[in-house]
């Protein structure tokens, strides 16, 4: 239902993008999703790895002076059509929850279907709600798998 | 005799009502302030110059009027300018050598040297200390006020000394633990120099050695370093405070609540003032202590500027003792800054960005004026603790950061949230401060 989502602080400054993913990339972390959130003074960049991947990433980066933190998002299939993602979004509102973020991943998940990260105000209630909606949800070996 | 009755050196004095408290106060300032007038004319000048005569001075409340001391008076009037006594009562000379230029030296009549081991006296009783302990001390015994201080100090309660002095640390760990030490003197960092050697050696203060407490002092410290003493030496840590220029360590001292030094206020007046105007600040604010001698002969100083920052409170301790305390320094006035007229210290900042480990992140303050109005930025490297994946949750952080430095300091700021080991470290002690306002 929850797949683990890395997050890393990254200041906004020329560069500062390309050096996190080099250190990355050199030390062969496969990036199966990747958001980057910014504001005037920072960002917030959000990665999607696999299950074997994630701490030594979180190793790397932490020593090399990065702030990064393991959190907990949803990973739901869209049908990749007109509307799909205005579907989903619909049955959400009705429920009263709201995105905080929202992401894909850089590949399908299966041919004709969108996956998609998110982040509700109340991730319990979300999973819930898609659950009962029979909305596919990913989990972590489904995104091992990818 | 209770625990209680026992631990306090002088009971009729350090659980004194305030009221009567305060009327000794003003009796032995008047004295004092005549005295001063009388004998020492540097300070009858400053008086004139300030229009007060010794009759203004009625009580404690009129100390306020009398001009201040400052360190640089001790070395513009060495070595005998500001004694109050002929120099044939004078029996001690002690001082420091000072960093820059001419030394400091301040001389003691017999009755100061009674004073000041009366005040190390009660110091030592407040860490458990009676006539059946033995006292280790690794303070230097020199013209340093430290060693000679705990040396008079034990020697009034009739406990066994060992005047070890300081450095020789095998010799030190040898003595402790053939003459079974209970009580150690010396420097914060020292002691946990001690017992980071200790532990070395394969020592277990516990089976191994004799010691219950330490009474630390001559540099700040803080409570990390409290904990990690006593966790070395497996004892009871309390900080003293002193300065030369006063009488020596004891002017304050901490009992085993370690909630604050109690200030010996028979013999000091303590004040906070406000290091810009000058005014007297109420208990509970932040500012720079001043003391007044009120017992001493041999060279009182009256509102004496410590340049020391630090809170002062008088609620009653649980140990029973009416004497005010003290906070930790929190630092210096030199540090201080002077923000759209409001005083803001480091510190105070500093004491807003404490995580729950009790450190507090790398930051830096940047100070500008822009528009002919002065402006705070504060730079804070960024903890795990703050960090969350939504940018809210980093906006609330730095919301939350500024409000509280708003009600500590009293100024708005803009916080900004920067990289970690992104503000250059420096080396030995930390710069905090860009002013790039150009006022000098």
């Amino acid at each position: 239902m929850f797949i683990k989502q890395i997050s890393v602080f990254l200041e906004n400054h020329p560069g500062a993008l390309r050096e996190m993913t080099e250190l990355l990339g050199k030390g062969g972390v496969d990036m199966l999703a990747l958001s980057v959130a910014d504001t005037q003074n920072f960002g917030i960049i959000r990665i999607i790895v696999s299950s074997d991947q994630i701490d030594p990433a979180v190793e790397a980066l932490r020593a090399n002076g990065y702030i990064a933190k393991v959190n907990h998002v949803i990973c739901a299939e869209v049908p990749d059509r007109p509307l799909g993602l205005c579907e989903l979004l619909a049955l959400v509102e009705k429920a009263g929850l709201s995105v905080e973020y929202m992401y894909s991943f850089l590949r399908a998940s299966r041919p004709g279907e969108a996956a998609l990260i998110l982040r509700f105000s109340n991730g319990e209630k979300a999973a819930k709600l898609f659950q009962m909606n029979s909305i596919k949800t990913l989990s972590q070996e489904d995104v091992d798998g990818m | 005799m209770s625990q209680t009755e026992r631990r306090i050196y002088n009971p009729a004095v350090e659980c004194i009502s305030r009221d009567e408290l305060h009327k000794l106060q003003g009796e032995r300032l008047v004295k004092t302030v005549k005295r001063e007038y009388e004998n020492v004319p540097v300070y009858r000048a400053r008086m004139d110059a300030a229009g007060v005569k010794p009759e203004d001075i009625r009580g404690l409340e009129d100390l306020k009027y009398l001009p201040f001391m400052e360190k640089t008076d001790l070395r513009d009037y060495y070595p005998f300018q500001l004694f109050a006594s002929p120099k044939k009562d004078i029996i001690r000379i002690q001082g420091s050598s000072g960093t820059t230029g001419k030394p400091i030296v301040s001389g003691y009549t017999r009755n100061d040297i009674e004073v000041w081991s009366e005040m190390m006296a009660r110091t030592l009783t407040a860490a458990g200390c009676t006539d059946e302990d033995i006292v280790q001390v690794t303070y230097g015994l020199g013209l340093f006020t430290g060693g000679f201080g705990a040396y008079q100090g034990a020697d009034k309660l009739g406990a066994m000394v060992i005047p070890m002095s300081s450095g020789n640390t095998q010799r030190q760990i040898t003595m402790m633990k053939d003459l079974g030490t209970t009580i150690l003197c010396c420097t914060p960092s020292y002691a946990t120099y001690l017992g980071e050697t200790i532990r070395e050696m394969g020592i277990d203060p516990a089976k191994d050695l004799k010691l219950k407490a330490g009474c630390f002092g001559a540099e700040p410290w803080t409570e990390e370093m409290r904990v990690r003493i006593e966790q070395l030496l497996n004892i009871d840590a309390c900080d003293i405070y002193g300065l030369t220029e006063i009488a020596g360590p004891g002017v304050a001292f901490e009992c085993l609540e370690k909630h604050g030094m109690h200030i010996n206020e028979d013999h000091v007046i303590a004040e906070i003032i406000n290091p810009t105007t000058g005014e007297q600040l109420p208990y509970g604010m932040p500012g720079e202590l001043v003391f007044t001698t009120i017992t001493k002969t041999g060279m009182p100083m009256l509102r004496y500027r410590t340049h020391d920052i630090c809170t002062l409170t008088d609620d009653k301790c649980r140990c029973g003792r009416t004497l005010a305390r003290m906070g930790r320094i929190t630092g210096r006035t030199d540090d201080m800054l002077v923000i759209r007229g409001v005083n803001v210290f480091p510190s105070q900042i500093e004491s807003v960005l404490v995580g729950a480990d009790g450190v507090a992140p790398h930051y830096m303050l940047v100070v500008d004026r822009v528009n002919s109005s002065d402006t705070l930025e504060v730079q804070v490297e960024l903890t795990e603790d703050m960090f969350g994946d939504t940018v809210s949750h980093i906006e609330n952080v730095r919301k939350y950061i500024t409000g509280q430095i708003k009600s500590v300091v009293g100024i708005a700021s803009k916080v900004t949230l920067v990289a970690p080991k992104s503000i250059p470290r420096s080396e030995g002690k930390a710069k905090r401060v860009i002013d790039k306002r150009n006022l000098h």
